[in-house]
């Protein structure tokens, strides 16, 4: 079976192996079992990938598999990735097998539980490999859907209020983005006189400039709202604040990324003129919500919304990088989708174990945590200062290649926006470091506090796997901005004027 | 009349007659009525499965009566939605039987309703088209009165009855005055009369009011949730998922073929006709309690979705608005279906009752979450490829603001079929629906619908079918 697919295959056979499961140790076991198996998937298809691509395989997309889906529309199965594919799956795939270490205690309608997050990571894996709009677009729903049931049963806090803010604001995005996929099509022409889908055949053509300035705004923003595009970020703190540990993990860490991804992949790269149109436009709202989100995380107190405003903040940098077409600039953008991918995962992940342990996410109710619990503690910090951008940690790289991207348009007004988003920095250090100061350092507040349980096996394996991939990025770079550089070449060649 | 030739064409209806007779027949002869439960459903399913294999094609009584692959398929799309609706409904017949002692009037009501359909859907001129349509109507109003002791039924009855009567009435001065313009009411031969001759354009605009009524089109629809409501719950699916298909079955016909000429005219009153349908059929599904009505007034935006569909006046548009009612046919009824198996068990029809009932009856609670995403338009089911389609259709014409609205409407509507999931899933209850186990002929209804949910849209040589079938008939 062709590689990618598997990693479809795999989800699916663990979702229905998961209904005939009975009581929450076999649930959680299969479910580790079923995402344990996709991770060793994954890691072989990123060595089969390096593999073919040391032995001089110059193709832009590897392991296409093409199966006819709707022979009369046209509408194909097309699976196929390239290097900023490969990362973002392995991204997806540590993300999700540490999520459901994360829910280990999950003992409320466990089976139904992974079975939602599971289908949502499935979504995940389909969206990433997807060369067809169409499958692109099915998966793109999959993975949205499950949000709302997973935030309303096993939510906290105004969870019936934030899950159908969520869902029905993603879907709302996904409305416009169906009336740009429609105007893609339609205005699509191969050589059998059909229209098409396909991604790797449309971006071989050239639309017309008064097409593309009419449908790129339907699909950026369509893309953008679930990319937490300034305005259209507000779903994003109230589900994240309401939404389970792992749920937010993987929503934040990789649902997020759907939607910058496909800002670039689909939108920018099929309607680059209309993109450049546009650009101005789009710098003002991204360039916005980079300071915007920051300014705000400093002024709340619950742990979950901090870190959900310091997402909009680091998520609007990935689509502002986006809006200065050059290399050096995409390049960090990417690395911003994996960096913050596994930073905003640490932290959903960390203040779960915190919160599951003092029942409480307000700053000022807790303090002197490191003494209690010096893992989660020390973890916190080091995912802290990654955030920041810390050199030698995956924030720095990213933000790095952002700004000096950046900088390398010399228009006025992304110079003027790239200081004021630079400046979002010392912002991100002020929030950062006050929960450190609060949180975990000083006395001990409360007396109930002191007792807290050490943190547990499963807790450990979380830790382990998102911190190492936050060193281990931080540390060596070098292999994938290379693979990343590699992989924009036949999209740069949209960008040259 | 070549009498081998009749009996191929027409077999459908000779047995679904002869169906009706034996029922009768039946109904003397038997002293345990509860047998006639078995047999009708038993004659009918025979009836559906041999629909499939080898119904001829051609044209009877000069043309008033025609049979092409696609009615076939039509027809039984029509007879399967029927099956499933009288595996719902057996064990609430069976219950009505100890109290008053009725059986055998709803089977053939039912089926002399869907006779009347046939007759619809395979007309060839005006006469033929009135004559299946009024005998469609009638004997539905007897069905939703079926609840002789509940003044709602009665109610339901008399309201459908009049508004029936008053807009078939419109239709029939609409075909007077094609009639008188043209002198012909054969479909083919009006087709070259077809122009912006204003007698035309009026006739043919207040022929299409008695159609717009059966689909529930806006401004027509307000009979829709009163009568839903007041019938039995049978009765209501009948009615949101047959009477509704088959009405759009013949509208697309009509339009695809006769009207064909002044298609700009028409498009421009399906257009304001969809737009307004899905947003008011959406505003008053938001608050409604009672999953009666709440699916009254989903079935009305989706007929708003259903003629949006139908503005490209391309095999796409067709193959897409076939397609789409075969989905929805399964949807609604899954959806129905649960609500059935609910209220025969407990008598409760509110959505407040739904609350915690995945605890109790995760089965019920899981195909009725598939049936509304599949309402809604969510992917991997079915109602996501229906809607897709649709919409690929209208944008082929460049209806692409069209379309930007219908989308908002499923955005809208996702927000209500949600309410549904929220009482099932999220929502506690001190006092929940116990856990209860439905008789077999219910279970067949509710996995028909749920294996069609997801079949219809996975497996693509179903609408292949469709589209080659749709093909043959425009050319």
């Amino acid at each position: 079976m062709n590689i990618l697919t598997l990693l479809v295959v795999i989800p699916a056979l663990t979702i229905l192996g998961l209904i005939f499961t009975k009581g929450y140790k076999q649930a959680r076991v299969l479910s580790a079992i079923g995402m344990g198996l996709q991770f060793v998937a994954t890691l072989y298809l990123v060595y089969m990938y390096f593999q073919a691509r040391g032995a001089g395989n110059t193709d832009a997309f590897l392991f296409d598999q093409n199966l006819v889906w709707y022979k009369s529309l046209n509408i194909h199965y097309h699976v196929a990735i390239d290097g900023i594919g490969v990362l973002m799956i392995l991204l997806t795939s540590v993300v999700t097998f540490a999520g459901v270490f994360a829910s280990w205690e999950v003992k409320d309608l466990t089976k139904e539980f992974f079975i939602f997050l599971i289908m949502l990571a499935m979504g995940v894996f389909g969206f990433f490999i997807a060369q067809d709009l169409f499958t692109m677009f099915v998966f793109y729903e999959i993975a949205v859907i499950p949000m709302y049931v997973l935030i309303g049963i096993w939510g906290t806090g105004p969870k019936e209020y934030s899950a159908m803010k969520l869902t029905l604001m993603l879907m709302g995005g996904s409305a416009l983005l169906l009336v740009a996929l429609l105007g893609i099509y339609f205005n699509s022409e191969t050589a059998t006189g059909l229209h098409t889908f396909d991604m790797q055949e449309l971006s071989k053509m050239h639309f017309p400039f008064a097409f593309q300035k009419f449908f790129f705004p339907f699909a950026f923003v369509g893309f953008g709202v679930l990319g937490a595009l300034f305005p259209f970020h507000t779903w994003s703190p109230d589900g994240h604040a309401s939404a389970p540990t792992a749920v937010s993990m993987l929503h934040a860490g990789v649902l997020m990324k759907l939607g910058s991804y496909g800002a670039f992949r689909v939108a920018m790269y099929l309607m680059p003129e209309g993109a450049v149109y546009f650009a101005n436009f789009f710098l003002v709202l991204t360039g916005f919500s980079v300071i915007y989100g920051a300014f705000v995380a400093v002024r709340k107190t619950d742990l979950k919304f901090i870190n959900a405003y310091s997402s909009v903040s680091h998520v609007g940098l990935i689509l502002f990088a986006l809006m200065m077409f050059t290399k050096t600039a995409f390049t960090g953008a990417i690395l911003q989708m994996i960096s913050h991918g596994l930073m905003t995962a640490m932290f959903f992940g960390l203040i779960g174990m915190i919160y599951g342990r003092t029942h409480t996410r307000e700053i000022y109710k807790m303090g002197g945590l490191m003494k209690i619990l010096p893992v989660i503690s020390a973890t916190y910090v080091i995912a802290g200062l990654a955030s920041l951008g810390l050199p030698g940690l995956s924030g720095f790289v990213a933000e790095m290649n952002i700004f000096v991207g950046a900088w390398e348009n010399p228009n006025l007004l992304n110079r003027v926006f790239s200081v004021i988003a630079i400046s979002a920095i010392v912002v991100t250090a002020v929030y950062i470091l006050r929960v450190v100061g609060v949180l975990l350092m000083g006395p001990l507040k409360n007396p109930e506090h002191a007792n807290l349980p050490k943190v547990k096996w499963f807790e450990r394996v979380v830790i382990i796997l998102l911190m190492g991939s936050i060193v281990g990025m931080g540390t060596m770079p070098l292999w994938i901005t290379d693979t990343i550089r590699d992989s924009l070449i036949p999209i740069m060649e949209k960008f040259v004027h | 009349m070549d009498l081998s030739n009749f009996f191929s064409i027409m077999r459908g209806e000779i047995v679904l007659a002869a169906i009706i007779l034996i029922l009768l027949l039946a109904e003397i002869a038997t002293k345990d009525k509860k047998k006639i439960v078995d047999l009708a459903i038993g004659l009918f399913l025979i009836h559906t499965i041999f629909g499939f294999f080898g119904v001829g094609e051609g044209v009877l009584f000069g043309g008033m009566f025609k049979a092409s692959p696609i009615v076939n398929l039509f027809k039984n799309i029509l007879n399967v939605g029927v099956l499933i609706i009288l595996f719902q409904s057996a064990s609430w017949v069976k219950g009505k039987l100890e109290e008053h002692n009725r059986v055998s009037e709803f089977y053939i009501l039912l089926f002399a309703s869907l006779l009347g359909m046939y007759y619809m859907i395979s007309a060839g001129d005006f006469l033929m088209f009135y004559i299946g349509i009024e005998m469609a109507s009638l004997p539905v109003a007897g069905l939703a009165a079926f609840d002789i002791y509940q003044k709602r039924s009665a109610e339901a009855a008399l309201k459908y009855i009049f508004l029936a009567a008053i807009t078939s009435g419109i239709s029939l001065l609409g075909i007077s005055f094609l009639y008188s313009a043209s002198g012909t009411i054969f479909f083919d031969e009006l087709k070259p009369f077809m122009t912006n001759d204003s007698l035309i354009t009026l006739g043919f605009l207040f022929f299409l009011v008695g159609l717009l009524f059966k689909i529930s089109i806006v401004p027509f629809h307000l009979w829709t949730a009163d009568v839903y409501e007041g019938a039995p719950i049978g009765v209501t699916s009948y009615l949101s998922v047959i009477s509704k298909g088959a009405a759009a079955f013949i509208l697309i016909i009509i339009l695809f073929t006769m009207a064909k000429p002044i298609m700009e005219l028409w498009r421009e009153v399906i257009y304001m006709l969809s737009i307004l349908t899905m947003f008011i059929g959406n505003i008053f599904a938001l608050r409604q309690k009672n999953m009666k009505r709440f699916l009254a007034f989903s079935s009305i935006a989706q007929a708003g979705f259903i003629i949006l569909g139908m503005l490209s006046g391309t095999q796409l548009g067709m193959s897409a608005v076939v397609f789409f009612i075969a989905t929805y046919i399964f949807s609604n009824l899954g959806a129905f279906g649960v609500v059935y198996a609910i209220a025969n068990q407990s008598g409760k029809e509110n959505m407040d009752d739904y609350n915690g009932f995945y605890r109790t009856n995760p089965l019920l609670s899981v195909l009725m979450m598939l049936a509304l995403f599949s309402l809604a338009g969510i992917p991997p089911v079915a109602g996501f490829f229906g809607k897709f389609f649709l919409f690929m259709s209208a944008a082929s014409a460049g209806y692409y603001w069209l379309i930007l609205f219908a989308v908002i409407n499923v955005t809208i509507s996702l927000y209500y079929y949600l309410l549904v999931v929220r009482a099932m899933f999220v929502r506690q209850n001190d006092n929940p629906i116990p856990a209860f186990k439905s008789d077999v002929y219910m279970k067949i209804g509710l996995i028909l619908p749920a294996i069609g949910i997801f079949v219809l849209g996975l497996y693509s040589p179903i609408y292949e079918h469709i589209n080659e079938l749709v093909g043959m008939f425009l050319k």
